[in-house]
């Protein structure tokens, strides 16, 4: 597959209500907080996470899009492992230490997992070529506003263990809690760079499946942790030429997020209570702007 | 130096992993000249060069923040991959994220932003057409419209560095006031010997004023 020929730039918007769109495990899994600003966060992998998700969902089986890192949920894969266990015989143990062979290891991962081939791995068992740097790197996403994170107590009719019933003497309730941002939109920034697409081989293609993945994720990927997440906004801005025709920070300034009330007494708590401009004229010559969402 | 070039760099977060707390990840306080030299590879490299970084101007205060992450545990080996190319299928070549899992902190750097001074030398890969001016023009050229190979980071890939290039004679961005006076940062990497099977050399880092001056790489005070 030829790889895409230009280099992009993306900002993402989505947003959630009433849930937790990363829970921090070091803060009791609260949703993620910027200490200095309020601001809450979700992480690259996480954004990653789901994207692999969508692929996998959306391609199943279809050869070419396999998903290296995989979240608990083919389990037909881990019972083909066995079998393949008992008919494969057994290779020898031998890394590759000619380059011709490592290369060949590598072009063969990116050519079959398409998240190998996107965002790279690591596949180093002390082979050189074992290492697929991927041309999709995305950065941290962060609300516009400061976010104010809940804990909403609940309760659970039913207990775990005998001994507990015990203890409530038949009464059998449980309490938990639960963490929830009652409104937050959020905006990542992302980067593609098609000379390192140009030796995963991530084509054009694969380029539609990410921007299908950006767009449609969350509708798969509801759970009662994350209640209502959305996508809002994709802007893409296309270079004309593989090395890039603009700083990528004069790209995403040009993107302008504002209430759409100035000086709204109430918390912003839909998407309506902002207005997201595109500032054309601060776009440089040779970026084109594409809105996808 | 004649062709010696200055880029201003920045962004919101950064991590330059200290090799002695790479599990839970802890941040040198400052930028590393090999990660300095890979935000110039990001922009402009060539086997026929090599940067050199002179001097690391620190804009910012030093602020630290700790984020932890679930990452993955295992690499995957070039064996098992041999294999399912010979078996034609990808299964049991998946990796399962939560039967693989590590929680690791990391203790980054917050907002920071750096002037990098730096030079290149043409290696012994350089061919006839590889002049000094050639790459120093290209670069030029690519860091003022804001061109790069791949989007620069600060350290690890999920923290982009932005970059502008300082024409000769621009003044330098100034630097905030808590920065004033010297500082010992103790000892910091270097960069990595690639040539000797990939060996970490480290340097004295102090900061005078803000100012890191860079020993040169093949000076006594690299260290191995």
């Amino acid at each position: 597959m030829t790889a895409i020929a230009h280099r992009y730039e993306f900002v993402y918007l989505f947003d959630i209500t009433n849930g937790n769109p990363n829970g921090d495990p070091d803060a009791g899994n609260m949703p993620r907080l910027d200490p200095e600003t309020n601001r809450g966060l979700v992480t690259d992998v996480c954004l990653k996470r789901k994207i692999r998700n969508f692929v996998s969902l959306d391609k199943a089986d279809a050869p070419g899009y396999a998903i290296y890192m995989q979240e608990k949920a083919v389990l037909n894969n881990q019972h083909r492992k066995a079998y393949d266990a008992i008919s494969l015989k057994p290779e020898d143990k031998k890394l590759p230490k000619e380059e011709e062979k490592a290369r060949a290891i590598t072009n063969w991962m990116c050519a079959n997992f398409f998240d190998v081939r996107t965002f790279g791995a690591v596949m180093t068992t002390g082979v050189n070529a074992g290492q697929v740097r991927g041309p999709v790197q995305m950065a941290f996403a962060t609300s516009i506003d400061p976010v104010v994170p809940l804990e909403i107590s609940i309760t659970r009719m039913a207990v775990t263990t005998e001994k507990e019933a015990e203890a409530q003497s038949g009464d059998n309730r449980t309490m938990g809690r639960k963490h929830i941002i009652p409104y937050g939109l959020y905006r990542a920034h992302g980067f593609v760079s098609a000379k390192l697409a140009e030796r995963t081989g991530f084509s054009e293609k694969d380029l539609n499946l990410f921007w299908q993945a950006l767009i449609n994720m969350f509708e798969h990927d509801r759970s009662a942790a994350r209640s209502e997440m959305a996508a809002r906004k994709l802007i893409v801005f296309e270079h004309e030429s593989a090395m890039g025709n603009a700083p990528a920070h004069l790209l995403f300034d040009a993107v302008k997020i504002a209430p759409a009330v100035a000086e709204a007494e109430a918390a912003p708590r839909t998407f309506r209570d902002y207005t997201v401009t595109l500032d054309k004229a601060a776009i440089p010559a040779g970026v084109s702007v594409r809105e996808l969402l | 130096m004649a062709f010696g070039i200055k880029l201003y760099v920045w962004g919101d977060r950064a991590c330059f992993t200290r090799p002695e707390m790479k599990v839970e990840r802890v941040s040198y306080d400052v930028i590393t000249p090999s990660a300095a030299r890979g935000i110039l590879d990001a922009i402009h490299w060539k086997p026929a060069i090599r940067w050199h970084v002179n001097r690391i101007h620190v804009l910012k205060p030093i602020r630290f923040e700790s984020i932890r992450r679930n990452e993955v545990g295992g690499k995957l080996s070039a064996a098992s991959v041999a294999k399912a190319m010979s078996a034609g299928s990808t299964a049991g070549l998946p990796n399962y994220v939560d039967e693989d899992r590590q929680q690791r902190a990391a203790t980054i750097l917050r907002d920071v932003a750096y002037v990098i001074e730096a030079h290149f030398e043409l290696t012994a890969k350089a061919g006839p057409d590889d002049s000094v001016g050639k790459h120093l023009d290209i670069f030029n050229r690519r860091a003022r419209k804001g061109q790069c190979f791949q989007m620069p980071c600060l350290g690890v890939r999920e923290f982009p560095g932005h970059f502008k290039l300082l024409e000769e004679g621009e003044a330098l961005p100034s630097s905030h006031g808590s920065l004033k006076g010297s500082r010992d940062l103790g000892w910091m990497l270097h960069d990595i010997d690639f040539e000797y099977g990939a060996t970490p050399r480290f340097f004295r880092a102090t900061m005078n004023d803000g100012v890191i001056d860079v020993p040169a790489w093949s000076s006594e005070e690299v260290k191995a």
